[in-house]
């Protein structure tokens, strides 16, 4: 994936749309905060999920993170290799390491993400710390 | 949690923001967590060595003629023991005979170190006001003053010792020696530390601690030594089994309880929280343990221990284990607990097998024999 075309959270998840089907995975910049990176639950294929909603969690030895959608939908697809070797997501969290495909509700809309631009400056500011 | 610019800073807290630290606040310090990977940085000293500022430790020292018999009255274990250039682990307990710190006390020619923890220093000094008494002697705190720096890995001493004008390889652990770093510093240096592995802490002066510091990294860079922050510290002693106070230990909690009865000495005379111990130490009510999970979620403080499906005890401590490359945590359960009960963890809602395991998790191989 291109970060570049990709949309983000504030709570730095990102979305490739395609159609109806929803790429999600986790920012590079938020994999470079988390460091460490242990174990990663993911949501089984079917469940629905809820934007701004956990449907998942990742541990790094210092701390355990919320994954939260993004969007509205219904997952049709779990990257295993990613459940099953949380390094991909360290190595490549753009490509390799996506998380989960979904199918966008009906009327789901991409309202409150950012643009890479837009999601740039965010953690410009939040960076600082 | 305070603001930044509130918190304390140790002489080398803009080193650390120059060279990639990442500072948060620890008991009221501005201190590095890591500068890269807690996890690379645990590596560098279980295989090489690692640097750590721990000048956010209290430093107080003791002077005058009755000082021995005042810390003997304050803390557990016997100073009667503790011979010149010797350092004891021991502990300040209050009235109900828990723990309010644990303490190392440095026996110098003519005076006391003691070493408490930077989230106790206050509660230390009360400790000893407490037990002052008749005893003639003073007591300064030279934290401020003073900085502190930890050399620990297997490589620790053959990128010290070119670096300091005594020598060091005789000084056995937990003992200590004093003269001068890089020609002009002084500085008393014991072999010490709190990761399982053999090392070095020096006391310095505060305005030499940047020198002290950078010559430890460019003496040690051949070695593969780097600075690492409180998380591999974490990380290292939670291997070694080592408690930390305000999770194993607590003033809620008694030593007997928490594995450490051999640094109380019940048959000296009188000292703070005694009467409660003598009793306490006949009825432990709980013990601490150690859990290996068998998955590799985390069970983190605070997560439910079940023994035998019934919620009896609390983790303390837990984290990911880069050596063993397991979740390992202590926690507390009823004493008596039969070691071949079956234990489970609440790890965020779901019960997680763990195996309890005899501490330390990790232990170094010696070189040679040390007393």
């Amino acid at each position: 994936m291109d970060p570049r075309s990709l949309h983000y959270s504030p709570t730095h998840e990102w979305v490739s749309l395609d159609g109806e089907i929803a790429t999600i995975g986790v920012s590079q910049f938020a994999v470079e905060q988390l460091t460490d990176l242990i174990t990663i639950e993911l949501p089984r294929v079917g469940a629905r999920v809820t934007a701004g909603k956990s449907f998942g969690e990742v541990e790094s030895v210092k701390a355990v993170s919320d994954l939260y959608a993004p969007i509205d939908g219904e997952v049709v697809e779990v990257n295993t290799a990613v459940a099953n070797d949380v390094s991909l997501l360290a190595a490549d969290p753009f490509g390799k390491g996506w998380l989960v495909k979904l199918k966008v509700a009906p009327g789901a809309a991409m309202a409150g993400l950012l643009d890479h631009a837009a999601y740039e400056k965010k953690i410009a500011e939040d960076g600082g710390h | 949690m305070a603001s930044e610019s509130s918190l304390l800073r140790t002489p080398l807290h803009d080193w650390h923001q120059a060279h990639g630290g990442r500072l948060v606040e620890f008991a009221g310090w501005s201190m590095p967590v890591q500068y890269t990977s807690i996890v690379e940085e645990h590596r560098a000293v279980r295989q090489r060595a690692g640097l750590f500022d721990v000048s956010h430790m209290g430093r107080l020292t003791f002077d005058g003629p009755s000082v021995a018999e005042w810390i003997d009255h304050a803390a557990t274990n016997s100073v009667a023991s503790l011979t010149e250039l010797k350092i004891q682990y021991s502990l300040l307990c209050n009235e109900r005979g828990g723990v309010v710190d644990d303490i190392l006390v440095y026996r110098q020619p003519f005076a006391f170190l003691v070493v408490c923890n930077a989230s106790n220093r206050a509660a230390a000094l009360e400790r000893f006001e407490a037990a002052r008494g008749r005893y003639e002697g003073n007591l300064v705190d030279r934290t401020r003053e003073t900085a502190m720096i930890a050399i620990q890995g297997p490589r620790a001493l053959e990128i010290l010792a070119p670096l300091f004008d005594q020598p060091l390889d005789g000084v056995p652990y937990y003992h200590l020696t004093m003269g001068r770093l890089l020609g002009r510093v002084n500085a008393v240096i014991s072999r010490t530390g709190y990761t399982g592995e053999d090392g070095f802490e020096a006391i310095i002066g505060a305005h030499s601690a940047v020198d002290v510091w950078q010559a430890r990294l460019e003496q040690g860079t051949p070695h593969g030594v780097i600075p690492c922050g409180l998380g591999a510290r974490d990380t290292l002693r939670l291997e070694a089994g080592m408690p930390l106070h305000g999770h194993e230990i607590s003033p809620e909690i008694d030593p007997f309880e928490a594995g450490l009865g051999w640094a109380v000495k019940l048959d000296k005379p009188d000292f703070l929280g005694k009467a409660a111990l003598v009793d306490r130490g006949r009825n432990p009510g709980r013990t601490r343990i150690g859990l290996v999970l068998e998955g590799k979620r985390i069970a983190r403080e605070g997560a439910a221990v079940f023994v035998n499906g019934n919620q009896a005890g609390v983790v303390t401590s837990g984290t990911f284990s880069p050596t063993l490359e397991q979740a390992l945590a202590m926690a507390y359960v009823p004493a008596g607990t039969p070691a071949e009960a079956a234990i489970e963890v609440d790890v965020r809602g779901r019960r997680e097998p763990a195996k309890r395991v005899k501490l330390p998790f990790y232990k170094r191989t010696r070189k040679s024999a040390r007393p």
